[in-house]
C-alpha cells in the first residue's frame, strides 16, 4: 500500500477554459466560482488533502491572479507547511520556456519541481470536475496493477454534443484501456475520462524528456493514443457523484445538483470536507416578509425578498419584493427591490436595477458579466 | 531570542467564569462562548485590537480553558499569527517558590510581568473578554498620550438609573477622573467603567508591585490600582465611547445582544468590511434552505439545515431544524439538531444538543400570567432532550432530560 505522503499532487489550472469563456474571461477555470462559496480548485485540492497528500503544485498558464490570491499560503488546506506544502508554478519558470500547448509542455515547465518533489508517485489532476474524491485508492490500485499510467473515468450517459469535448475510454474487464477516442461524436453510455492520471515519477520525468526531444506536447493524443500498446494503461473507475463542467449548461446543472440532499451530503461530507478560502464575513440575515426556499445560501447574504432553486454566493443582496429563481448568484451582486431574476447566472458584483426582469430558460440560462449593471 | 520593542501591547482578561451564564460556562470560560451566529465573545477584543494595529496581544487564561485554547490556537483567524509579537495565552503557572492561581485581575497582570517587559512597551492596554463592542484603541492611546496621563479609562454614558450597577468615574470638564466608586448607591455621575484601560507602563509596572506587597488587597484593578492611583495623584482621564457596547454576563443581557444582531436600528454592523471581526471559520458548506422551511428576521449561519420555521432567531454552524420544527426569538448553537415538531421559543440552546421530537423549550411571555415566572430557558452545551420533554422558561438544564 503506497503511503500517501510519498504522493506529488499536480493540478492544471487552465485546462478546457475554451469550454466555459463566459466565466474563465477574466479567471482561471481553476478559480471559477462554484456551490455558493467555492472555487472549482478547492474540490480537487481538498480531495488531495483530504487523502492525505501533503504536495502540491499548481499548474498555471494565464489569469492567474484570482486564483493566487484564492489559495494564498495555502494555509486554509492545511498546505502551508515547511516541507512540501502548495507551490503556484507560474509558466515561464525556467530558460527557453515556451508558452505550453498542451499538458506535456507544462509538465516540462514543472519537472524540477517535479524531480525535487523527491515522491514515489505523481497524481494529476484538471480543475473542472466537481467531485469529493479520495485518491487513495486510486494510487493503490495503480500500484497493485504494475500499471503505468492510471486513467480515472466516470460512466453516465452523453449526447453528441457533450461527448464533443470529452475524451473516451474503452476499458475491458481486465481494467486495461483498450481505445481511446478524443472527442467523438457519438451518444450513450460512455467511460468519460476524468483527466485524473496516476504515474510514478520516475515513469513521468522519462516521459517529459521523450516528449520534450520529440516536441510532443498533447498528453491524450501522443501518448494516451500514441502509445496505447507500448505502456500498461489501466481505467480505474469512479462510482460516487461527479460532473465535468464543459458547458454554461453543465455548469447550471453541477450548481442545481448541490442542492440534492444525497449528493450535498456526499459532496460536503463532514468526514472529507472542501476547503476554501476564508472571507470573514458575518453569517447571512433574513429580513421580515422574505422567503426563501429549497436554495443554498452563503454567509453575508441579506435577503428581504423571495428566494427559490436557487444559489446564492457570499454577500449577495436580494432586495424588497425582487424574486430570484432558478438562478446561480455570485459575490456581491445586488437584485435591487420589486426586480426578478430567473433561470439566470450572475456574475460577481452585477446589480440588477429597481423593477428590472431578466429571464432566461434552464437550458440556456442568461449570464450577466462580472460588475455588470443591468 | 532578541525581542524587537512594541510600543503597545494588549493583555486580555480571558480567566473568568462568567458564573452568571450558569450551565452556559460549565465547560468553557466566557470569552469562549458562542455570539452572533458565528463568533465568540472573545473575537471581539482581538479582532479590535488588529484593527487597532496592537499586534502583540497576551492573553490571560484560568477557568476551564481548554476550549479557549484550542480556538485561539496560533492566532491565524486574526492575523495575530506573527514573527515578532502575536497572540499568547498566558495561564498561571508553577514557579520555584510555588503553585499560585491568578488571584485577581491586577495579580494576573502581576503574573506576567515578565511577559510584558520583553517587548519594552510604553503603553499597556487592559481588556476584558466579556463584551461585545467595537472600539479603536489607537484612539484611546493617542488620547493618553495627548493628555500625557499615567491611566486612561474607557468610559460611557449609562442611563442614571442604571448607573449604581457599574463602576462609576467623576470627571472634570478636560476628562480628569477626580472620583471613582464601585457600584456607587448614589451615584455622582452616570460615567460607567468599560473595563477598558491604558496604562503608561512604568507606572502600572510599580502599582502592580505594591499593590502584590500589600497582603490585605484584593489584587483587583478596579478595588486596588485604580483606587490607588487616584490617591497618589497620578495623572487619570476618562475616555468617552458612545457606540455599541454590551456586557454579556448574563442570560438575558446574552440574549439580547444576540437579538440586537437582528435589530437594523442597533449601531453594530458585522458586515462593515473596515472593521471586520475575524472568528475562526468552521469548514462548513453554505447553509440550505428546504423547501417546507420558513425563514424571518433571522441570522443564519454556514452549515445550517433549515426545514422548519425559524423567526426572530440566530442560529449558528451547522444547526439543524427538521420539518415542523419552530424557532423562535432564540439562539442556538454551533452543531445542535432541533428534532421533528420540537418548538424552541425565548431560549439559548448550547452546543451539539439534540432536542427530541416534539420537546417543548421555554415559554412566550404572553402565555405566562405570573411575569416573575417568566425568563429565557436554557440548554447547556451537549445536552440530549428526550421526545416530547418539557423545559418550562427560566430553566437551566446541564443534564440530559
Amino acid at each position: 500500500m503506497a503511503s500517501m505522503a510519498n504522493v506529488l499532487g499536480l493540478i492544471f489550472a487552465n485546462m478546457h477554459e475554451q469550454t466555459l469563456p463566459e466565466l474563465t474571461k477574466a479567471r482561471a477555470m481553476a478559480s471559477v466560482p462554484f456551490g455558493s462559496k467555492y472555487r472549482l480548485i478547492d474540490f480537487p485540492l481538498s480531495g488531495m488533502v483530504n487523502s492525505g497528500i501533503t504536495q502540491v503544485g499548481i499548474i498555471t498558464k494565464t489569469n492567474y491572479y484570482s486564483l493566487m490570491n484564492h489559495l494564498g499560503m495555502g494555509s486554509e488546506w492545511d498546505l502551508a507547511r515547511k516541507t512540501g506544502g502548495l507551490h503556484i508554478l507560474p509558466p515561464y519558470g525556467r530558460e527557453n520556456a515556451v508558452m505550453y500547448r498542451g499538458r506535456l509542455e507544462a509538465l516540462a515547465g514543472a519537472a524540477e519541481f517535479i524531480h525535487e518533489s523527491n515522491c514515489e508517485y505523481v497524481v494529476m489532476t484538471d480543475s473542472n470536475v466537481v467531485a469529493n474524491i479520495d485518491i487513495k485508492p486510486m494510487v493503490d490500485f495503480h500500484e497493485k496493477n504494475g500499471a503505468d499510467i492510471t486513467c480515472v473515468y466516470g460512466t453516465g450517459f452523453y449526447t453528441t454534443e457533450r461527448a464533443q469535448t470529452q475524451t473516451v475510454l474503452c476499458v475491458d474487464e481486465n481494467n486495461t484501456v483498450y481505445d481511446v477516442l478524443a472527442r467523438p461524436s457519438i451518444s450513450g453510455e460512455m467511460n468519460i475520462a476524468l483527466n485524473i492520471y496516476v504515474m510514478r515519477r520516475k515513469f513521468l520525468e522519462e516521459l517529459i524528456r521523450e516528449s520534450e526531444c520529440r516536441s510532443l506536447y498533447s498528453f491524450e493524443t501522443d501518448i494516451l493514443q500514441h502509445k496505447l500498446h507500448d505502456y500498461k494503461i489501466m481505467g480505474y473507475k469512479y462510482n460516487k457523484y461527479f460532473e465535468v463542467i464543459d458547458s454554461m449548461r453543465t455548469y447550471y446543472k453541477a450548481t442545481m445538483d448541490m442542492m440534492k440532499r444525497e449528493i450535498s451530503h456526499e459532496m460536503f461530507s463532514l468526514d472529507t470536507p472542501i476547503y476554501t478560502k476564508v472571507r470573514d464575513v458575518a453569517p447571512a440575515k433574513y429580513g421580515i416578509d422574505c422567503s426563501v426556499k429549497n436554495s443554498l445560501i452563503a454567509d453575508g447574504c441579506i435577503i428581504e425578498g423571495t428566494v427559490e432553486n436557487s444559489v446564492l454566493f457570499r454577500g449577495v443582496k436580494v432586495g424588497k419584493g425582487a424574486i430570484v429563481k432558478n438562478s446561480i448568484v455570485m459575490h456581491g451582486a445586488v437584485i435591487e427591490e420589486k426586480s426578478s431574476f430567473i433561470d439566470a447566472v450572475a456574475d460577481k458584483n452585477v446589480t440588477i436595477t429597481k423593477n428590472r426582469t431578466i429571464t432566461g430558460s434552464v437550458d440556456f440560462p442568461v449570464y450577466i458579466s462580472k460588475g455588470g449593471v443591468v | 531570542m532578541n525581542h524587537i520593542k512594541k510600543e503597545c501591547v494588549a493583555m486580555l482578561l480571558a480567566g473568568g467564569q462568567g458564573s452568571r451564564l450558569y450551565a452556559l460556562t460549565q465547560d468553557m470560560a466566557k470569552p469562549a462562548v458562542p455570539y452572533g451566529g458565528k463568533y465568540r465573545i472573545i473575537d471581539f477584543p482581538l479582532s479590535n485590537c488588529v484593527n487597532s494595529g496592537i499586534d502583540t496581544v497576551g492573553v490571560l487564561t484560568q477557568y476551564q480553558p481548554m476550549v479557549l485554547n484550542e480556538y485561539i490556537g496560533n492566532g491565524q483567524p486574526w492575523g495575530l499569527d506573527r514573527a515578532h509579537g502575536g497572540v499568547h495565552v498566558l495561564p498561571p503557572y508553577e514557579t520555584a517558590l510555588g503553585k499560585s492561581w491568578y488571584s485577581g485581575t491586577a495579580n494576573a497582570i502581576y503574573q506576567n510581568i515578565s511577559f510584558v517587559d520583553r517587548y519594552n512597551p510604553e503603553y499597556v492596554v487592559i481588556l476584558s473578554g466579556d463584551h461585545i463592542y467595537k472600539m479603536d484603541y489607537s484612539k484611546m492611546v493617542d488620547f493618553h498620550k495627548e493628555k500625557q496621563a499615567d491611566a486612561t479609562i474607557a468610559v460611557l454614558e449609562v442611563p442614571w438609573e442604571e448607573a449604581s450597577r457599574f463602576g462609576i468615574m467623576t470627571a472634570k470638564e478636560d476628562g480628569t477622573i477626580t472620583e471613582f466608586a464601585e457600584k456607587p448607591k448614589e451615584p455622582k455621575s452616570n460615567l460607567a467603567s468599560m473595563g477598558i484601560y491604558v496604562f503608561s507602563w512604568s507606572k502600572l509596572r510599580q502599582y502592580l508591585i505594591d499593590n502584590e506587597n500589600d497582603e490585605g488587597a484584593d489584587k483587583d484593578f478596579g478595588k486596588n490600582i485604580i483606587p490607588a492611583m487616584l490617591d497618589n495623584k497620578e495623572k487619570m482621564v476618562a475616555y468617552h465611547f458612545d457606540g455599541y457596547w454590551k456586557d454579556v454576563g448574563t442570560i438575558d443581557s446574552l440574549w439580547e445582544a444576540n437579538m440586537d444582531v437582528l435589530d437594523p436600528k442597533v449601531p453594530l454592523d458585522l458586515l462593515d468590511d473596515s472593521w471586520k471581526i475575524y472568528s475562526r471559520n468552521p469548514v462548513m458548506p453554505p447553509h440550505y434552505v428546504g423547501p417546507q422551511s420558513r425563514i424571518e428576521n433571522s441570522m443564519i449561519a454556514e452549515g445550517c439545515e433549515i426545514n422548519g420555521m425559524v423567526d426572530f432567531s440566530v442560529l449558528f454552524a451547522g444547526v439543524t431544524v427538521e420539518e415542523g420544527a419552530i424557532v423562535r426569538d432564540s439562539i442556538i448553537m454551533p452543531n445542535t439538531v432541533i428534532k421533528k415538531g420540537a418548538v424552541i421559543e425565548y431560549a439559548i440552546v448550547g452546543e451539539d444538543c439534540v432536542i427530541g421530537e416534539g420537546a417543548h423549550i421555554g415559554e412566550r411571555p404572553e402565555l405566562i400570567e405570573d411575569k416573575s415566572q417568566w425568563g429565557v430557558a436554557v440548554i447547556g452545551h451537549h445536552v440530549d432532550v428526550s421526545a416530547n420533554a418539557v423545559a418550562p422558561p427560566k430553566a437551566m438544564i446541564s443534564k440530559d432530560i
